[in-house]
C-alpha cells in the first residue's frame, strides 16, 4: 500500500512536471508575441504613433492683427481702435452661479437679454472656456469689478479692440465702416489671413484699403489637453499690425463743409488742382458708423435703408445729378476750339429760342424777356440759355461728346473707392444703343445747358473743374496719401492741348466775373481779398411744359430744382477747385454759391499764400 | 539547490545565514517577495504619472499594496494542509455569498459585483478567483492523478457554478479568470490531451449561440470594437486608438517618466486603471515595457518553479494555477491596450489602480509561499 502511494507519487510528480513544462513553453510563446507587439508599436509604427500624438496635442491659435489707423492729412485720427471691456465667466472656477451672478447684477447693469444669452453659452461651452456676460462695460462698471475681482474666482475683465471712429457721421462716407466678416467676405479674402480677424472694411477706405490696415495673422502654437484646454504656449509667429493710412482729407475743412451744406441733402468735393488730392467730400445726410461696427440692430438699418433722404448713399461718387449750367463753361471752350464762336460774336436772346427749319417748338430761357443781344462772356456772366442753345446746336453732339470726355465726364475717375458711378455723357451713338433712337438736335440744345440726358456725379463736376482751372492738364483725384494714385499724373488730353491758351483765359475770365462783376450769378460771394472763378447752375428736377410756369411754391420740396456750384480759387493760380450739389435747394447762386464760398474762405485765410 | 539545502539544514546552525533562517522562520520566499515589492514600487511611480500627480491616489494604491502584503505574509504562515481543510468550506461560503450578490447586491456602473457589509464594500467574486483553484485542487487531490472521467465531469460542473454566477453580474473578465484558473487546476493534473482536444472543439461549435444569446450587447461591441476599432473613434474604440498612439510614440526610449503627452494631458482613458500599461510604455517605452514584462515572467517562472517543487498534489496544482493566473492576467491587459485582444476589464497585476485585484493577487502569493516554506525536509 505504502508502495504504491509512493509509485503514484512519483509518476504524478512527472505528470505535474511534463504539464508545467508545456504550460512555460506556452508562456514564453505568448511573452514573445507581447514584445513582438511592443517591437511593431514602438519600433516600425513608432514614426506614425509620434505624428497621431503630436496631432493629438498641438494646436494653432490665431492672433488677429491690430487694424491701421487712419488719419487725416494734419495727423487728426479718423479711425482708431479703442479698447472694449467685457465681462467673462469662466463656470468651472465658480461656486454658486446664480449667487455669482446676482452679486454682479449689482456692480453692472445686466439685462435680461445679456443674461439669455449667457445661460445659452453656459450649455453649449466648456467649462473651462471664458463665457461672455456683458460687452461694452464703461469705466465705472470696469472699476467696481476690478476692485473687488479677487473675491470673485471665475469673473473676468476682457480687453479687445474695437473700430471706433471720433468724428462719426462727419467721414460716414469716406472712411466707410468695419463690420463682421459674413460669408460674402469670404470670397474676396485670404481665409488664413483672416481666421483670427472678426471685422473686415465694408464700404469707403476701409474697404479699398483693406488689404494695407489689416495686417498680417499672427500664431500661437499652443499645447491642449484631450478637452481641448490650453495648457501652454509652445512658438508664437506675433501678428503684423496693419499699415496707417493719412487721407488727403483735412478733417476741419471738412467739418466746415459738413456745416455750410446743413440741413440740405447734398454733396461738397473739394480737389486740390495742383495734384488731386481730395481735401472735403461731403454727402449729406450721413449716419453714425460706428453703430455698425458691431451690428446695427434690425430696426435701425431698415429705418437708414429705406430713408428717403438715403443717408447709406455717398452722392459725391454715387449720386447723378444733371450739371445744369455748371456745363456752360466747358461748352463755351468748345465753342472757342472750333471755332463755332469767338469772343465777339453776339447773338440776340429774346428768352427762348427756336430751332431753325425745325419744327415750331421753343426752348426757353431761364429769363423770361431774354437777355438782349449778348456775347460769350456774358452768356456766361449772366448764364444766359438761349446763346448755349445756339452754339450747341451749331457744335453738335458729335463735337461736344468727345470735348466733355476730355474732361472726365461720362467715366469714372478711379479715386480709390470700392464704388463710384460714372456718370452718362449721352452720344449719337449711346443713343442707338441705349435707346433705339436716333438723336434728335432738340438734345443737343438740351445738353447744351446741362440738362436732357447728362448726368455728373459731384466728384466729376470736381475733377473737370480742377482740369479746368489747369488749362487741361488732368490730376487724379484720390483719397490717401502716398498710395500710388498720389503720383502726379498731369496729363493733358490730346483734344484739350489743342485748345489755345487765349480761350482758357477767356474762360477763366468769365468765370471770375461770374463771381466778381456787378451782374454775375454769384456776384454774393464776392470778396476783396481774393478772387474766385465759379459757375452757378440751376438744374431741373422734372420737366415742365412749355406752357407751364414754374412756380416754387406749387412745387413740392422734393420737386425743387438743384442748386449747383462749380468754382476755383484763387482764379488767377488756381489751387482748389470745388463743386457744390444742394438737392432741391433752389437757385445756384442763391444756395450753392454761398456754401461753397464758406469753404473757399476757409481754405483760403488758413493757407493764403 | 534542493540537496544543498537539505544537508545546510542538518549542519549547525551558524552555518545558515542568520537572514536565510529568519526568512524560513517568517515563511518568506525571498525572490518572490523582492520582485512583487519591486513591481509594487513601480506601480506607485506609474500611478503617480498616471493620476496627474495625485500624491492622495497614490497613498491611497500604497496602503492597499502595504494591506495586500500583509495578507500575503498572514497566508505564508498558514500551511497548505491548513488551506486544503478549509478549501471546500471557504469554496461553499463564496458560493453562497456569490449568489447574494446577485439578489441583494450593490450595482455599481451597471454591474452588480458588490456586497455592501457595512463596514466596506466586499467583491465575493474577486475572492472565488483563489477559491476556485483551490476547491478543485483539493477535489482532484482526492484521488489518483490523472482524475477520472467521473471526476473530471464533477470538477466541470463545481466550477462552472462560480463561472456562470460571476458572468450574471456581469463580470465577464472576472469569469474568465475564474474559469481559467479552474482549467489551469484540471490541466497541469493532468487531463488527457484528447478530452482537451474535444473540449474545444465543443467551444467552438458552442460559440456562435453564446455570441447571440449569453453575450450582452456592450460585451459584443467590445469584441466588434477590437476587431475595427477605426469605426468608432470617438466611442468604445477611443479607448484602443489612444493606447496605441500612446504606446507606438513612447518609441525606444519612452518619453521619460511624467513626460508622456498621451496620459498627462488625458488623451488616454482609464489610464491609472486598465491602461495604465500604455502610460508606462509611453513614457518608458520598448526598453522599460520589456523589463516589466520579463519582471512578472521572472515572477511566473519563481511560482511555476515552487509548485514543481511541492511535495503533494493539492500544493502542485494550486501553485501552479495561481502562476498560470497571475500570466493571463499580464497577457490579457497588455495585450487588450497594446490592441491584441478585446477590451475586457482585467488588470495589469499590482500596478493598475484598483483594491481588491491587489490584495486576491498577493494572497495568492502568500500561498505560493506558503507552500514553499512548509515543505518537511528529509533528515539524512
Amino acid at each position: 500500500m505504502r508502495r504504491e502511494q509512493l509509485k503514484d507519487y512519483f509518476s504524478e510528480a512527472r505528470l505535474f512536471r511534463n504539464r508545467a513544462i508545456v504550460s512555460i513553453i506556452m508562456i514564453l510563446i505568448l511573452i514573445g508575441l507581447l514584445i513582438t507587439r511592443l517591437v511593431y508599436l514602438q519600433i516600425i509604427d513608432h514614426k506614425h504613433y509620434t505624428t497621431l500624438s503630436h496631432d493629438n496635442r498641438v494646436k494653432l491659435i490665431p492672433i488677429g492683427p491690430t487694424r491701421g489707423l487712419i488719419y487725416d492729412r494734419n495727423g487728426i485720427v479718423l479711425a482708431e481702435n479703442l479698447a472694449a471691456y467685457r465681462l467673462e465667466i469662466i463656470p468651472e472656477q465658480v461656486k454658486d452661479m446664480e449667487q455669482l451672478l446676482a452679486q454682479l447684477a449689482q456692480l453692472v447693469d445686466i439685462r435680461e437679454h445679456d443674461l439669455k444669452q449667457f445661460k445659452k453659452s453656459l450649455r453649449q461651452k466648456r467649462t473651462f472656456d471664458n463665457i461672455p456676460l456683458r460687452f461694452y462695460l464703461n469705466d465705472h462698471e470696469v472699476a467696481r469689478i476690478s476692485a473687488i475681482q479677487h473675491r470673485l474666482p471665475g469673473v473676468e475683465i476682457v480687453a479687445s479692440l474695437n473700430r471706433h471712429y471720433p468724428l462719426g457721421q462727419t467721414f460716414a462716407h469716406v472712411l466707410g465702416y468695419v463690420g463682421r466678416k459674413d460669408i460674402q467676405d469670404l470670397k474676396d479674402i485670404d481665409n488664413t489671413n483672416y481666421i483670427g480677424t472678426s471685422h473686415v472694411g465694408k464700404s469707403g477706405i476701409e474697404k479699398f484699403y483693406e488689404n494695407q490696415l489689416h495686417g498680417t495673422v499672427g500664431f500661437q502654437q499652443v499645447e491642449t489637453n484631450a478637452r481641448g484646454r490650453v495648457l501652454r504656449v509652445l512658438q508664437q509667429t506675433p501678428p503684423t499690425a496693419g499699415e496707417d493710412l493719412h487721407l488727403t482729407i483735412d478733417a476741419p475743412m471738412q467739418a466746415v463743409a459738413e456745416q455750410a451744406l446743413g440741413e440740405f441733402n447734398g454733396s461738397i468735393v473739394t480737389i486740390d488742382v495742383r495734384n488731386g488730392q481730395i481735401l472735403t467730400m461731403v454727402s449729406n445726410p450721413g449716419f453714425d458708423p460706428n453703430q455698425f461696427v458691431n451690428g446695427i440692430g434690425y430696426k435701425e438699418y431698415s429705418a437708414l435703408r429705406e430713408s428717403d433722404s438715403q443717408p447709406l448713399y455717398n452722392r459725391a461718387l454715387l449720386g447723378r445729378y444733371p450739371p445744369g449750367s455748371t456745363i456752360k463753361p466747358f461748352i463755351g471752350l468748345a465753342g472757342l476750339k472750333y471755332g463755332i464762336t469767338n469772343e465777339h460774336y453776339e447773338i440776340f436772346c429774346p428768352g427762348y429760342y427756336i430751332i431753325p427749319y425745325g419744327e415750331e417748338r421753343k426752348f426757353r430761357d431761364w429769363k423770361k424777356n431774354g437777355h438782349g443781344t449778348i456775347d460769350l462772356k456774358h452768356s456766361l456772366i449772366e448764364s444766359c440759355d438761349v446763346y448755349f442753345y445756339d452754339l450747341a446746336l451749331n457744335l453738335s453732339i458729335d463735337r461736344i461728346h468727345p470735348f466733355l470726355h476730355g474732361f472726365g465726364f461720362g467715366q469714372k475717375t478711379g479715386i480709390d473707392m470700392p464704388v463710384e458711378n460714372g456718370g452718362l455723357l449721352p452720344s449719337r451713338q449711346w443713343k442707338r444703343e441705349r435707346r433705339r433712337q436716333p438723336w434728335f438736335p432738340g438734345e443737343t440744345l438740351n445738353t447744351g445747358i446741362g440738362q436732357g440726358f447728362l448726368l455728373t456725379t459731384p466728384l466729376q463736376l470736381a475733377t473737370a473743374t480742377a482740369t479746368l482751372a489747369n488749362k487741361g492738364k488732368a490730376v487724379q483725384p484720390h483719397l490717401v496719401l502716398g498710395h500710388g494714385l498720389s503720383k502726379n499724373n498731369q496729363d493733358i488730353d490730346p483734344l484739350l492741348n489743342t485748345v489755345q491758351q487765349r480761350h482758357w483765359d477767356y474762360i477763366h475770365t468769365a468765370m471770375t466775373e461770374v463771381v466778381h462783376s456787378h451782374r454775375g450769378t454769384a456776384r454774393r460771394i464776392a470778396n476783396k481779398k481774393f478772387k474766385v472763378a465759379g459757375k452757378t447752375g440751376t438744374a431741373q428736377v422734372f420737366g415742365i411744359k412749355q406752357e407751364e410756369e414754374y412756380e416754387v411754391e406749387n412745387v413740392a420740396i422734393k420737386l425743387r430744382d438743384h442748386a449747383l456750384f462749380i468754382a476755383f480759387a484763387p482764379a488767377k493760380h488756381p489751387r482748389i477747385a470745388i463743386a457744390v450739389v444742394v438737392e432741391n435747394g433752389g437757385g445756384g447762386g442763391s444756395v450753392a454759391a454761398p456754401i461753397a464760398s464758406k469753404i473757399i474762405n476757409y481754405y483760403m485765410a488758413k493757407d493764403p499764400s | 539547490m534542493n540537496s544543498m539545502q537539505r544537508n545546510r539544514l542538518t549542519e549547525p546552525n551558524q552555518q545558515i545565514p542568520l537572514f536565510q533562517q529568519w526568512l524560513q522562520q517568517l515563511h518568506i520566499d525571498f525572490p518572490l517577495l523582492v520582485s512583487l515589492f519591486i513591481l509594487g514600487l513601480t506601480g506607485l511611480f506609474v500611478l503617480y504619472s498616471a493620476s496627474s500627480q495625485d500624491l492622495n491616489e497614490v497613498q491611497k494604491h500604497g496602503i492597499k499594496l502595504g494591506f495586500g502584503f500583509l495578507i500575503m505574509l498572514f497566508l505564508a504562515q498558514l500551511s497548505p494542509q491548513t488551506l486544503k481543510r478549509w478549501s471546500p468550506p471557504i469554496f461553499a461560503i463564496t458560493i453562497l455569498m456569490l449568489v447574494l450578490v446577485i439578489l441583494v447586491g450593490v450595482q455599481v456602473k451597471g454591474a452588480q459585483r458588490w456586497l455592501d457589509l457595512y463596514l466596506f464594500r466586499f467583491q465575493p467574486s474577486e475572492l472565488m478567483k483563489l477559491v476556485a483553484p483551490m476547491a478543485l485542487a483539493w477535489f482532484l487531490a482526492e484521488a489518483a492523478m490523472p482524475p477520472r472521467i467521473g471526476r473530471l465531469a464533477v470538477s466541470v460542473v463545481l466550477l462552472s457554478i462560480p463561472v456562470v454566477l460571476v458572468a450574471i453580474e456581469p463580470d465577464l473578465g472576472t469569469s474568465l479568470l475564474i474559469a481559467s484558473s479552474g482549467f489551469f487546476v484540471l490541466f497541469l493534473a493532468g487531463l488527457r490531451w484528447r478530452i482537451l482536444g474535444g473540449a474545444s472543439l465543443l467551444l467552438v461549435l458552442l460559440a456562435w449561440p453564446l455570441w447571440r444569446y449569453v453575450l450582452l450587447d456592450y460585451q459584443r461591441s467590445r469584441v466588434l470594437t477590437f476587431l475595427h476599432p477605426e469605426n468608432d473613434p470617438l466611442g468604445s474604440g477611443y479607448h484602443i486608438i489612444q493606447s496605441k498612439i500612446a504606446i507606438g510614440s513612447g518609441g525606444l526610449y519612452g518619453k521619460g517618466w511624467l513626460n508622456g503627452t498621451q496620459s498627462q494631458l488625458d488623451f488616454l482613458p482609464e489610464r491609472h486603471t486598465d491602461f495604465i500599461f500604455a502610460v508606462f510604455s509611453e513614457e518608458f517605452g520598448m526598453i522599460g515595457a520589456t523589463l516589466l514584462i520579463l519582471l512578472y515572467l521572472f515572477i511566473i517562472m519563481r511560482g511555476m518553479y515552487i509548485a514543481s517543487q511541492a511535495q503533494d498534489t493539492f500544493s502542485r496544482l494550486l501553485g501552479g494555477s495561481i502562476s498560470l493566473t497571475f500570466f493571463v492576467y499580464i497577457f490579457v491587459n497588455i495585450g487588450m491596450v497594446s490592441g491584441l485582444l478585446p477590451v475586457v476589464g482585467v488588470p495589469l497585476p499590482l500596478i493598475s489602480y484598483g483594491g481588491t485585484s491587489i490584495v486576491t493577487l498577493l494572497a495568492g502569493f502568500g500561498m505560493l509561499m506558503s507552500i514553499h516554506t512548509h515543505r518537511k525536509m528529509l533528515s539524512p
